[in-house]
């Protein structure tokens, strides 16, 4: 060991407090800069809104408060159920079609909500075959019989519930995947049976994830447009849109989105506080070889059923609708101009998913190293951007945007007569930016949960190993939680994949994705046409979607 | 941060489509893509000026070009209503276009009085019966369907929608705001289902006997006529032109109008002048039963058989006066 | 206790204080260890041992005070050294080896300044040492306790630290494993000429590894010495009641040299300052008591413990104070029965009443 008898001045640095500051700068910046189009939405807030709220008030707003509350308790149901039971069956229990399943379940998330009303519209409607097919078989007259009525609040619980469980499923799975085995035997040993250990055990150690899970599948519903508003069911998202638009008031409707919100903060702390001091690090790092229950009889049948039905109805029938809808209009639709449509958005959701990740990554990691209070709130915002509609993100990036290249123009023509024009307005940059700041709180929802697997201990042994804290994020954590990066990534990727309004409002000239083209046309109510790009997200989805299943089956150490 | 900057570079590159061309303009519109394109690209080829386009909904696009204001890189956007346009030429974002061609193709009550706009075509909303349920004598009038005698026999699709915020601003400029809600009331009264769909769920629903009134734009209806696999369904029903001893049908136009950003003014008035063309509206005609908005251009075979029309010949400027005044009587009448 | 020949310390802990917030953690804290030796801080939990651990390792500030490691200033208040420039290896109470990574490369880890060819003769080194060359192709999880223990151990020795830090090292070990872990862990450390500090709350860890204790209470050092001192000379009541066994029992000074008590004057040395006729307690171990059936003390057999070679018997005197006696195990007594004992103390250790 050397021996300073003076310190040098690179140690009179405050080097442990420097690296730390730096990245809670960052950290700060990215929430700021990643704030600005739902704080320019908000800026609206404080204009007066006038009498519109009373007419709101009066009229609709219960309702649009109702439907939002029922439609999030009927997706939180829907989707805790049908992903909790799967996953469990999946990880824990043996039976036929399980390693198909595994991976199979995960494929509803690959297909967008709306494309999944259109379909189930076109199948179950009054006019559709299938009514249709009933009355000519029974001879039934209109009004003779009861059919469930799918363009109904129920209907948008159950479409949206049905895209939106793989989130459950996905982040509920991997947790129990990951659950040391010897907790599960320490509750056997206190007298706690299979459904015991499931639910005294298994569930409240998996809460974490379960709830990441679920926020994202009631963000993305809360947020949903498209599926609501071609069902008539009234919300507070398509509230904001009439009244934006079709009341011509912005404040007010800045208002409606703040209060929608609130109410997601509101969730979202009430959580927290629920949740406390618990922590949820794995106490022991032993892991075993899972042994499964095997499952036989009737049993191994309700598993499969229990299984199959959430796959069925949330992926084979609407896409095999697709695929017949796709190979009646091929000719017309699969030309060089699909094949740019395909690339475009290939490319975007790409380039998204991986700047999504990188900020995620960077600020769950900032919150880990400083957890100072303002860093939490930073990090808390800037995720905010899932529960807000696209439309809104949308034109919380165009007004910034555009403010700032007639600012820079101005400033060009006054200084040098030179017109710069629109710099960033109207550019894929500015579509990525949208993306990166609706999709983030994806990307960091996922990563938060794969640090927080991570005991501190493990930094600082690598600190003590001679690591700076940047290192001990490259060869450390992010080796250690490959599957969640990878997770964040896919994740990402599909929604963008999926998404709609932003693009279709922020796109540049002649720029077409999948996603613009399955909506134009199927908003047109030609639904056959629209098959071929629909079919294609779902396609591109596919693929991320199963490496990632396989990805979450090896993260477990000890897997076989 | 360099790692993100070269996949943006690279982006840039992979997606630049654009290509210099010697002449062009670019275009807002909300009309879809499917529904413009082939008519763009006809006007290409003929003139060899580029036409760069973004189809997004009117209210994104107006939100867009008043953001961007006077560097809007846009010079021409196209609306599916006048309504909008209205509101546009009212926000200062349109600019004249000074054409004697457009005046005298199109008639005066589609387009702007001072050239800010121009109606490209016409759409018409008007009552479909389902035959042998409705003698059309029962029908007359959009005030009528409040009568108590339709309860429970008419579809028509959500407020939320234009075509239905149009309709009724329409009737808040002839009937005023009270007597207009009076009907809204009644009208909900007799819905058969709550609103919900399009307009081609509206023709369904009734062809499948839910109601016996549907409430739809001809073009839906027109194109389901010309579908294979929708045909029977819609043929079960017929089209009424309600209102012709009084007001007229209610029409709307999508039209065009030059931006106040716009710079390739001389290609931007080339193709207005294009669209209101011999070509261009018998293209509206023919593939998406639009009715032609120039006088003499013949419509399409499906929309000649539905027979002729008075149309309401409201200034369309009202439309947007009143669509606020609109979507608050529907909400206070309970339509969703 | 101080080294006669005084080589440079390489650790030297003055006055530190260490908190979080308002809250103060460690207070007033001064230690040091010189080149080659294994230091030990045990307390009970939450006395602050551990985060004293910590400051040294460099993962907490100072609010007072200074670190030395090897003569250089480390931590002061407001400035850190961050615990990778401090050459200081941790073994930590869970071990956290890296789950993915091997044990060759978890062992490899932290050395950098040589080149492959000498890490890997480094790892298969400490691979031999630590007795898991057959396993190190394996990952942390399909190892036992044990070895995992063994793993972190190589791992923060692999390069030649100045300075070894433990943390509860031997916790989550069984008894058996832990005295014959310690007694390698000491073996190795020598054998690498290692300084070390450990921590623990487990006297017997303590007395098997360290060659120097530290007494932690309530955040402050009670004593800092040899186990033996501790055990025979402890220097607060708190040391005295934590490490080994005995009881306090009543007495008056009697003069410079003595003290009386129920079972009869004892002498040694009395602390300066106190004045006949002072209250005191004495501090009396069961060696310090024997069994002998000539004697006239009978006391009564209140409780036993059988320890194998000895009984470890609770005997109480007639005043109702108990004290407690280690007795060859062939002087089987019934609960009840009364025995003879006497006093034998080599070390007169004693606290005034009031204190």
């Amino acid at each position: 060991m050397q021996v300073h008898t003076a310190r040098s001045s690179v140690f009179l640095l405050p080097s442990t407090l420097r690296t730390p500051s730096t990245w809670r700068a960052g950290v700060m910046l990215i929430a700021l800069v990643l704030a600005v189009p739902v704080l320019v939405v908000f800026s609206f807030v404080f204009q007066p809104a006038g009498e519109v709220w009373t007419h709101l008030a009066d009229t609709v707003l219960q309702e649009y408060l109702t439907n939002s509350l029922l439609l999030l308790l009927g997706v939180g149901a829907g989707t805790l159920f049908g992903g909790v039971a799967s996953a469990w069956l999946c990880s824990m229990c043996q039976f036929p079609g399980r390693r198909v399943f595994e991976w199979a379940l995960l494929l509803p998330m690959a297909m967008p909500a709306y494309i999944i009303a259109y379909t189930y519209t076109g199948m179950l409607d009054f006019a559709g075959p299938v009514q249709s097919g009933l009355r000519e078989q029974f001879g039934w007259a209109p009004g003779d019989y009861w059919f469930p009525q799918i363009r109904s609040l129920g209907g948008a619980i159950v479409m949206l519930s049905l895209v939106l469980y793989p989130y459950v499923y996905l982040l509920a799975r991997a947790a129990f995947l990951e659950q040391s085995i010897c907790v599960l035997e320490v509750g056997r040993t206190l007298g706690a049976g299979a459904w015991r250990g499931f639910f005294r055990i298994a569930l409240p150690l998996a809460r974490p994830a379960l709830i990441a899970g679920l926020s994202l599948a009631l963000m993305e519903a809360l947020a949903d447009y498209g599926t609501v508003q071609y069902f008539g069911v009234a919300t507070f998202t398509t509230g904001i849109f009439r009244t934006w638009f079709g009341l011509g008031d912005a404040a007010a409707a800045a208002q409606l989105a703040a209060l929608m919100m609130s109410v997601v903060f509101l969730l979202i702390v009430l959580e927290r506080w629920s949740r406390r001091q618990a922590r949820y690090h794995h106490t022991t790092g032993r892991y075993r070889h899972l042994p499964r229950y095997r499952l036989a009889g009737w049993r191994a049948v309700a598993a499969f059923g229990l299984c199959l039905l959430p796959l069925l109805f949330g992926f084979l029938l609407p896409a095999g609708q697709l695929l017949a809808w796709a190979v009646q209009t091929a000719a017309d639709t699969l030309d060089a101009e699909f094949l740019r449509l395909v690339w475009h958005s290939l490319v975007l959701a790409g380039t998204a998913a991986l700047l999504a990740l990188l900020f995620g990554l960077f600020m769950a990691y900032g919150k880990r190293l400083r957890g100072s209070l303002g860093v939490h709130a930073a990090v808390r915002v800037a995720g905010m951007g899932y529960a807000v509609p696209g439309t809104v993100i949308a034109v919380g990036v165009l007004i910034p945007f555009a403010w700032i290249d007639n600012r820079v123009d101005a400033w060009m023509r006054a200084s040098f007569d030179i017109s710069t024009g629109l710099l960033l307005s109207g550019t894929v940059a500015a579509l990525l930016f949208a993306y990166t700041v609706r999709f983030l709180a994806v990307a960091l929802q996922t990563v938060e949960s794969g640090l927080g697997k991570i005991r501190h201990s493990m930094d600082d042994a690598a600190r003590s190993l001679g690591l700076s804290p940047n290192q001990v994020l490259t060869r450390i954590h992010m080796p250690i939680m490959r599957g969640s990066l990878l997770t964040a990534l896919l994740l990402v990727f599909v929604d963008v994949l999926k998404e709609l309004p932003a693009t279709l409002i922020l796109r540049p000239f002649n720029f077409n994705t999948l996603a613009v083209r399955a909506f134009e046309l199927a908003s047109d109510e030609r639904l056959a046409e629209s098959s071929s790009a629909a079919l294609a997200i779902v396609l591109a989805g596919i693929v991320p979607v199963i490496l990632l299943s396989h990805s979450i089956t090896r993260s477990r150490p000890g897997h076989d | 941060m360099l790692r993100v900057r070269i996949p943006l570079l690279f982006l840039a590159l992979s997606l630049s489509v654009s290509l210099a061309a010697a002449e062009e303009v670019n275009l807002y519109s909300a009309r879809q893509e499917a529904l413009i394109k082939p008519l763009l690209d006809r006007f290409s080829e003929q003139t060899g000026i580029a036409v760069n386009l973004v189809s997004a909904k009117d209210d994104a696009l107006l939100k867009r070009l008043e953001s961007e204001g006077r560097n809007s890189p846009a010079d021409l956007l196209i609306t599916a209503d006048a309504g909008r346009l209205h509101r546009a030429r009212e926000m200062g974002m349109l600019a004249p276009l000074k054409s004697e061609l457009l005046a005298q193709r199109i008639p005066a009550s589609y387009r702007d009085p001072d050239g800010y706009w121009f109606g490209l075509s016409l759409r018409a909303r008007p009552i479909l019966y389902v035959r042998g349920k409705v003698d059309p004598k029962e029908l007359s009038t959009y005030a009528a369907l409040a009568d108590p005698r339709w309860k429970g026999r008419i579809c028509i699709r959500s407020s939320d929608n234009i075509y239905n915020q149009s309709l009724v601003a329409a009737m808040i400029a002839t009937q005023g705001e009270a007597e207009t809600e009076a009907w809204a009331r009644g009208l909900v009264a007799n819905f058969a289902r709550p609103p919900q769909g399009g307009d081609r769920d509206q023709v369904k629903a009734a062809a499948a006997g839910q109601c016996d009134i549907a409430i739809a734009n001809t073009y839906y209806f027109g194109a389901m006529l010309d579908d294979p696999a929708e045909r029977d369904t819609a043929a079960k029903l017929a089209v009424f032109w309600p209102d012709q001893a009084g007001r007229g049908v209610h029409v709307n136009v999508s039209g065009i109008g030059l931006t106040a950003a716009a710079r390739n003014i001389e290609p931007a008035r080339k193709l207005v002048e294009f669209l209101v063309g011999e070509e261009a509206q018998r293209w509206y005609a023919e593939s998406n039963h639009e009715y032609p908005v120039v006088a003499g251009v013949e419509p399409s075979a499906t929309l000649k058989a539905w027979g002729s029309f008075k149309a309401d010949a409201i200034n369309l400027s009202e439309l947007g006066r009143n669509n606020p005044a609109a979507v608050r009587l529907m909400d206070r009448a309970g339509w969703r | 206790m101080t080294d006669p020949t005084p080589p440079p310390n390489m650790l030297d802990v003055e006055r530190i204080r260490v908190g979080y917030g308002a809250q103060t953690v460690v207070q007033d804290l001064s230690c040091r260890l010189a080149q080659g030796r294994i230091g030990c801080l045990l307390g009970p939990s939450g006395c602050g041992k551990t985060t004293v651990l910590r400051a040294i390792a460099g993962f907490e500030p100072l609010v007072t005070g200074e670190i030395r490691l090897g003569g250089r200033v480390v931590s002061q208040p407001d400035w850190t050294l961050p615990p990778e420039r401090r050459q200081v290896g941790m073994v930590f109470q869970d071990f956290a080896l890296f789950p993915h990574l091997n044990i060759a490369a978890n062992i490899g880890f932290g050395i950098r300044n040589l080149n492959a060819a000498q890490r890997d003769a480094r790892v298969a080194e400490l691979l031999d040492l630590v007795g898991l060359a057959a396993l190190a192709r394996a990952y942390p999880h399909q190892l036992s306790g044990g070895q995992q223990q063994r793993v972190a151990l190589a791992r923060a020795i692999a390069p030649r630290p100045a300075l070894l830090l433990m943390d509860e090292p031997f916790s989550s070990m069984d008894v058996e494993l832990r005295e014959q872990l310690a007694r390698e862990v000491r073996g190795i450390l020598r054998h690498e000429a290692i300084t070390a500090v450990l921590v623990t709350h487990d006297q017997m860890e303590a007395f098997a590894l360290a060659d120097e204790i530290g007494v932690l209470h309530a955040g402050r050092l009670e004593q800092w010495g040899s186990a033996y001192d501790l055990y025979h000379r402890p220097g607060s009541r708190f040391v005295a009641d934590f490490i080994g066994q005995g009881v306090l029992l009543p007495g008056t000074l009697l003069n410079e040299h003595q003290v009386q008590t129920e079972l009869g004057i004892i002498g040694g040395k009395v602390a300066p300052g106190l004045v006949a006729g002072t209250a005191v307690d004495v501090l009396v171990r069961p060696d310090d008591i024997l069994h002998d059936d000539a004697s006239a003390q009978l006391t009564e057999v209140c409780d036993k413990a059988f320890r194998g070679a000895e009984f470890l018997y609770t005997l109480r005197l007639p005043s109702g104070a108990k004290v407690i006696s280690l007795v060859p195990s062939h002087h089987d007594h019934a609960i009840g029965e009364r025995i003879g004992i006497r006093l034998d103390i080599d070390h007169l250790v004693m606290f005034p009443r009031s204190a």
